[in-house]
């Protein structure tokens, strides 16, 4: 078969998957469904981007989306008691303007970007093996070199991002008991222990005779 | 045989799926947070095709940059709705409107 | 030999240092210390004065044209202080110091009782020297500046006596009418600048023939004489000043002031200003005629009408102030024929005789107790034969009779306006000569229901309260006596106030006699006043002139002396003998009696027009202007436009996420669709095309 043409029938069929699956994403009912449909649709985009010899983006789409944040999403709904019903509300109502409007831009969108201009661009060799390296290689040496700032400052949106989600989403019980270590080491013995100084008492006598003088 | 605008079409239909889920998905936050996801998705699809078509890297890298600012925007902004359900008791948007002028 | 910049500083600063030690330290100096360190500052610029008049007259000095003082500097505009002393000045200085001292001295028999002793000197003082500033100064801006100062010191004046409503109206009606005037004084001074590019007179005057054919657009279209414009304006400020027809109205009501004002301010000196001012301007003056007949057109109408209200007064005052008014037309008529000396001259005499008259008038109502109106007094002759006799020489010169000083003056402006052939002369003429019988009617009336028939007052011995000392607490309010009711029997003045009188008598009756061949005929003023050739019409009179006697003499055969005769037989007969007649007459000329009782209407149709018209007009600026459109459309319409502004558009602030959603999907699809419609094509093309 013709590679090229087998190149073709794979673009159609992921691409069919990946619009039916998003199509599912924004119209399925159950929204834990829904996020299991644009894991389909983050899949088959992975597959599709294989076929433009983007290995290494393929796959971080796969582990870090379908792997992490699919995840997470996963986990958040069902964390969450929704209602699913109450959530469809107006979904009727609004699906004619929503299909207006999306036509309206698919319509405008196609009409800018000049399908016919675009469609005289062929592909051509892959550039990675066109430099001799692997896709991989060729990427990583962008970001180490030229993109290298950018890439740090993307690491520390990464850690921002952590630690916000952290700070948003911790709580502290007001009936939970702690030991605060730094306040135990602190303390004065002076402060927990008073030794008070005395005079001797004597025993007291059973039977006390009251003075004679008291009497007179 | 595949050309660009095999991917940019399908960008722009995902693209405007994505406004479709936007409009008629106008209660759950969910879903409103995948259909931002799904938007992201046309246009690094948009981005990988340019970078293979054009045979520069550029467009490569910044989809790498999209996955990492996306990932956390993910995070955050689920920890929202978290928090969001934990002191209201709803994620219904139509219930959300203390910005109300 | 020169004068010397020293002595003309103290003759000007001598007053204004008496004003601020009596105004500021009367305190510590008391009344005696008051009256005494004012009246040292006039008499020592009396004495100068008279040096100065001296020097200029028979010293042989130059005429003295200094800056000493530069203000400020803006440009090539310099305002600086200054002196022009030329026999014009000199003579004017000796006029207002003269009076001003007699009545410096007067004061302190007039004002004895009154709480504002040291308050009145003070104003006087101040008075006297910015009249130093106002005729010395050798700028019109200094000018403007005496200008102003001494209209203050009127309107502090009239209103002296602060509690009476009538004097607060009256103060701030002259300074109202003055401001009229002083507006178009300064448009004026402006048009001066403009058009010569100088305040300093020796520079305007001498530039001032290329005035000729320059035009000035005041309305669209038509194009109006340089000259012309510049001299009514500066007119009009002599208007309000010297109170002519139709800015006359404030000077009877200033009667409201204590008598020694009225003698010096509202008839000897500052309502001269405004013929001293035309008369300094004489060279601007003489490049147009159309001026000089508007002048002539007001003077005489001032002249004739005015006096004719004067006969109709009942307020001894108010006679005066109204013969004043006349005066003041017949110096006006003369400006406008180009007889400028003979306006300055009969200013000259004018102040002499006026202000005995008022004096008189004043120690007349001492002697009455403050009642003013002549229908409560007669016989006084009996009473002070000094005021007495010295108000007639006052009355006799006031109605021009040959060898008074006010004859000289008079018949040569009668004369002077007879030679003339300006438009509008014979009118003036007329005005004129009609208004001699006028000034001897009202003149003799007064004298006689002053002075002669019976007494109608009477005296009453002290009901009660004799130890009431009315006229130490309330000195001007007498109104609760009954009128013609007197306490004590009238009785001639101290001698502070009958000296004055004697003082001032002398001059009207002798000053006339003495000067008038130098003054009036012998080109006495020189440089100072400038007159065309073709318009001199006294250089014409001098020609005729054989020393003052033969014109006195010449002067009994002349029609002015017939009419005053006239008016002397008429108000004999009806005063002396045939008191009832005056009645009759009266009624018998109801309406024409009603027209001058009621001053024309002049005063009714100002407070109708002008003053309701600007309480109206205030009102309209108001509500409208200032209410309508500044309060409610600018200040709160533009709030409350804001504010419903926002209660609209806040509406569409749902707080919901979707709106916002579907408001930016919006504008994204608009842009999109508009950069298709407008834009140059698909972007895939140019970017993809190679």
């Amino acid at each position: 078969m013709n590679p090229q043409l087998f190149q073709l029938i794979c673009f159609y069929a992921f691409g069919f998957v990946t619009v039916t699956a998003a199509l599912s994403v924004i119209t399925l009912r159950n929204t834990v469904h829904a996020v299991l449909a644009l894991v389909l649709t983050f899949f088959s985009a992975a597959c599709l981007w294989m076929l433009l010899d983007a290995e290494f983006l393929a796959l971080a789409l796969i582990v870090v989306y379908v792997g992490a944040v699919m995840v997470l999403f996963l986990f958040v709904v069902m964390m969450l008691d929704i209602d699913q019903e109450k959530m469809r509300e107006g979904f009727v109502k609004f699906l004619p303007v929503g299909l207006i409007v999306a036509a309206a831009m698919l319509v405008e969108m196609l009409g800018l970007i000049g399908v016919r201009a675009m469609h005289m661009q062929v592909m051509g060799a892959d550039p990675a093996a066109a430099a001799g390296t692997s896709n991989t290689a060729w990427l990583g040496h962008a970001l180490y070199t030229q993109y290298l700032l950018p890439f740090e400052v993307a690491a520390l949106i990464l850690t921002v991002g952590v630690v916000a989600a952290v700070a948003l989403t911790l709580r502290q019980r007001a009936d939970a008991r702690y030991e605060s270590a730094s306040q135990q080491v602190k303390v004065n013995p002076r402060d927990r222990v008073r030794l008070v100084k005395m005079a001797a008492e004597r025993p007291v006598d059973e039977s006390p005779v009251p003075p004679q003088e008291s009497k007179s | 045989m595949i050309t660009l605008s095999h991917y940019i079409v399908l960008g722009a239909v995902l693209f405007c799926i994505a406004v479709a889920g936007l409009f008629i998905n106008r209660k759950n936050v969910i879903v409103l947070l995948m259909s931002i996801e799904l938007m992201l998705l046309a246009v690094n699809m948009n981005f990988v095709a340019f970078s293979r078509f054009l045979g520069d890297v550029s467009g490569q890298v910044f989809v790498f940059f999209i996955l990492t600012v996306a990932a956390a925007e993910a995070a955050i902004g689920l920890a929202i709705l978290v928090l969001l359900f934990r002191n209201r008791s709803t994620i219904n948007i139509a219930d959300i409107d203390s910005m109300k002028g | 030999m020169g004068l010397s910049t020293s002595i003309l500083l103290t003759i000007a600063l001598a007053p204004l240092v008496g004003c601020v030690l009596a105004g500021f330290l009367g305190k510590f100096l008391g009344r005696a210390g008051s009256h005494s360190v004012t009246i040292l500052g006039v008499a020592i610029s009396c004495a100068l004065s008279f040096y100065v008049l001296y020097q200029l007259t028979l010293g042989g000095a130059e005429t003295y044209n200094q800056n000493i003082y530069t203000w400020f500097q803006i440009g090539h505009f310099n305002a600086s202080v200054g002196f022009l002393v030329d026999r014009l000045t000199a003579m004017m200085l000796v006029v207002v110091s003269f009076v001003s001292l007699l009545v410096h001295v007067y004061t302190i028999g007039y004002m004895a009782d009154d709480d504002g002793y040291k308050r009145f000197f003070s104003y006087i003082s101040l008075f006297t020297f910015s009249m130093f500033m106002l005729v010395m100064s050798n700028n019109f801006m200094q000018l403007f500046f005496g200008w102003e100062a001494v209209g203050l010191v009127s309107y502090l004046l009239i209103g002296f006596w602060y509690k009476r409503p009538t004097a607060i109206f009256a103060n701030l009606k002259a300074f109202l009418v003055n401001r009229v005037g002083d507006f178009g004084f300064l448009l004026g001074i402006a048009a001066v600048l403009y058009f010569l590019g100088t305040l300093d007179y020796a520079t305007a005057f001498g530039s001032a023939p290329s005035l000729i054919g320059k035009t000035l657009q005041i309305t669209a279209g038509t194009q109006w004489d340089a000259a012309t414009v510049i001299c009514i304006c500066l007119f009009i400020g002599a208007m309000g000043k010297s109170a002519q027809v139709p800015l006359h109205v404030w000077l009877p009501d200033s009667m409201e002031g204590p008598t020694p004002i009225s003698a010096l301010i509202h008839a000897a000196t500052m309502v001269t200003a405004g013929i001293f001012m035309v008369a300094r301007m004489s060279p601007l003056f003489e490049l147009s005629q159309s001026a000089l007949s508007f002048v002539m057109v007001i003077g005489a109408t001032t002249a004739l009408f005015t006096g004719l209200i004067g006969i109709v007064q009942n307020d001894i005052k108010r006679v005066v102030a109204y013969s004043t008014l006349s005066q003041l037309g017949y110096m006006t008529v003369a400006l406008g024929v180009s007889a400028y000396s003979g306006a300055v001259y009969h200013l000259m005499t004018h102040a002499f005789f006026k202000a005995l008259l008022f004096l008189g008038a004043g120690s007349v109502i001492i002697a009455m107790h403050h009642e003013q109106d002549m229908r409560y007094m007669g016989g006084l002759r009996k009473y002070m034969p000094i005021t007495w006799i010295t108000m007639w020489i006052g009355s006799l010169a006031l109605c021009g009779v040959p060898f008074f000083s006010g004859f000289y003056s008079k018949d040569a402006i009668i004369e002077a306006v007879g030679e003339s052939h300006r438009w509008g002369s014979s009118y003036a003429y007329f005005c004129v000569m009609a208004g001699a019988l006028v000034t001897g009617l009202y003149t003799f009336r007064q004298m006689y229901l002053t002075f002669h028939g019976k007494e109608r007052f009477t005296v009453v011995a002290h009901h009660g309260h004799a130890h009431h000392d009315a006229h130490d607490d309330h000195h001007d309010d007498h109104g609760h006596h009954e009128p013609g009711v007197l306490e004590h029997a009238p009785k001639e003045s101290p001698w502070v106030v009958t000296l004055p009188l004697v003082l001032l008598a002398i001059p009207s009756l002798l000053v006339g006699f003495f000067t008038v061949g130098p003054m009036l005929f012998g080109n006495w003023f020189g440089s100072a006043i400038h007159v065309d050739e073709a318009n001199n019409v006294l250089a014409e009179l001098g020609q005729e002139f054989h020393g003052s006697l033969a014109m006195a003499l010449h002067g009994f055969t002349q029609l002015p002396f017939f009419l005053v005769l006239t008016a002397f037989a008429i108000t004999t007969y009806i005063y002396l003998f045939n008191p009832a007649m005056a009645d009759k007459i009266k009624s018998a000329l109801k309406p024409l009696w009603t027209v001058l009782d009621r001053k024309y209407w002049v005063d009714n149709v100002y407070f109708a027009v002008f003053a309701s018209g600007g309480v109206k007009l205030g009102r309209l600026f108001w509500k409208a202007g200032d209410t309508a459109v500044i309060d409610d459309t600018m200040v709160n319409g533009s709030v409350s436009l804001i504010h419903r502004i926002a209660a609209t558009t806040r509406r569409l602030q749902s707080g919901y996420l979707y709106h916002y959603a579907f408001a930016m999907i919006l504008g994204l699809i608009l842009l999109l669709g508009g950069y298709w419609f407008f834009g140059s094509g698909p972007i895939g093309s140019g970017l993809v095309g190679q």
